[in-house]
């Protein structure tokens, strides 16, 4: 005998707890906490990058441990070191070639600034060439800062308004 | 062994133009450029000068002539000594030196990079092409009268150049660079090298500074 259903209403029991939210907030959040990188590493800076995704500073914890070599699959590059003008054009490529959306960290003086190198072959700060999203200070900074940053990075992201219907009008 | 002073009179003995060259450390020869290759040829060969330190070269000045020279540093690996071979660019605005690429490998990308930063055309290098900066790059930034913050010049790519309007800027200098000698400046006062703040490189320096 097949008894008829009488249940109209959403049942928990059967179907498993729900949170009700906005679409916003949880696509930002899904953004936020997995940042895979794009290691630009051009100088002694990517030695602390490394650093940072090594058992002791464990980047991991952040979600962003997945430091992918193509562009296509990540969505934070972190310019780690001195842009030259030789190599600004390749960051500049590679920054296109990555998937919307996409954030950079300017890690150190060089990428922020061009650092100490005032010279004729170094870029000024890679903002020039890209848009850059946090900045972090320091020749090199520490992990801990590349953390900071990430963090500070990751609450942007959460904050980012009109997420869906940036998708949805894409 | 051969002491220090007898490989210059070997070389005398065979090249009569060569002369000595004042020096703080090692023995150092000048050589008209004409007969560079055949006294580094003779160094290796029978002085036991096997192993190619560095080439490079000097550029004495705008207004010096001869303005640029080429220096060879050699080293014998067996008797552990090093000389220093220098030759006088003949033209002072298209310098060129033969190229040692044959006698060292080694040579090929010092030469490279001799051309590169200082324009020194080198006769018979098989590849002489830009090492450092980019290809098309139209300066030789170790000349004299290259400024060190650089000369405006487009990136090497322009698609990226036309698509961001950045181009290879004349670096900021902010009142440096900062060279002294002993005694004519603090460096301690010196710091931070950015004094003077009221000007950048998207603000012009004020014209009553």
């Amino acid at each position: 005998m097949v008894s008829p259903n009488t249940e109209l209403a959403y049942n928990s029991k059967i179907e498993g707890d729900l949170v009700v939210t906005r679409a916003d907030a949880v696509i930002n959040w899904i953004r936020a906490n997995s940042m895979w990188p794009m290691p630009m590493g051009l100088a002694c800076c990517a030695i602390e990058l490394m650093a940072s995704a090594a058992s002791r500073f464990d980047i991991a914890r952040f979600g962003a441990e997945v430091f992918r070599f193509s562009p296509r699959q990540s969505d934070v590059m972190i310019v780690s070191g001195t842009v030259t003008y030789k190599m600004a054009p390749h960051v500049r490529r590679i920054y296109d070639q990555m998937a919307e959306p996409k954030w950079v960290i300017a890690m150190g003086a060089c990428a922020s600034s061009g650092g100490m190198y005032r010279s004729y072959a170094t870029l000024q700060g890679v903002d020039r060439i890209v848009p850059v999203d946090v900045y972090i200070s320091g020749c090199p900074p520490r992990p801990e800062a590349l953390l900071d940053a990430l963090i500070k990075l990751q609450s942007k992201v959460q904050r980012s308004p009109g997420t869906t219907k940036n998708l949805l009008s894409a | 062994m051969t002491a220090p002073a007898d490989v210059f009179a070997a070389v005398q003995s065979q090249f009569p133009a060569a002369t000595a060259r004042p020096t703080l450390d090692h023995t150092a020869i000048n050589v008209p450029m004409g007969d560079a290759v055949a006294v580094l040829t003779t160094l290796r060969d029978t002085q036991a000068f096997d192993f190619l330190v560095d080439v490079t070269a000097v550029d004495w000045g705008v207004e010096a002539t001869p303005r640029f020279s080429v220096v060879w540093h050699l080293l014998s690996t067996t008797t552990n000594n090093y000389v220093r071979v220098v030759a006088a660019c003949v033209s002072d605005t298209e310098p060129v030196a033969p190229s040692i690429s044959q006698l060292w490998a080694g040579a090929n990308w010092h030469e490279r990079e001799t051309f590169d930063l200082l324009g020194i055309r080198f006769e018979g290098h098989p590849d002489l092409r830009r090492i450092l900066m980019w290809d098309g790059y139209p300066h030789h930034p170790l000349r004299k009268d290259f400024p060190l913050a650089g000369i405006d010049t487009p990136l090497p790519d322009l698609e990226v150049g036309e698509l961001t309007k950045a181009t290879a800027a004349p670096a900021p200098m902010m009142g440096g660079p900062f060279v002294a000698s002993v005694g004519e400046m603090n460096m301690t006062d010196a710091e931070p090298s950015a004094k003077d703040e009221s000007w950048n490189e998207r603000s012009n320096k004020p014209a009553a500074l």
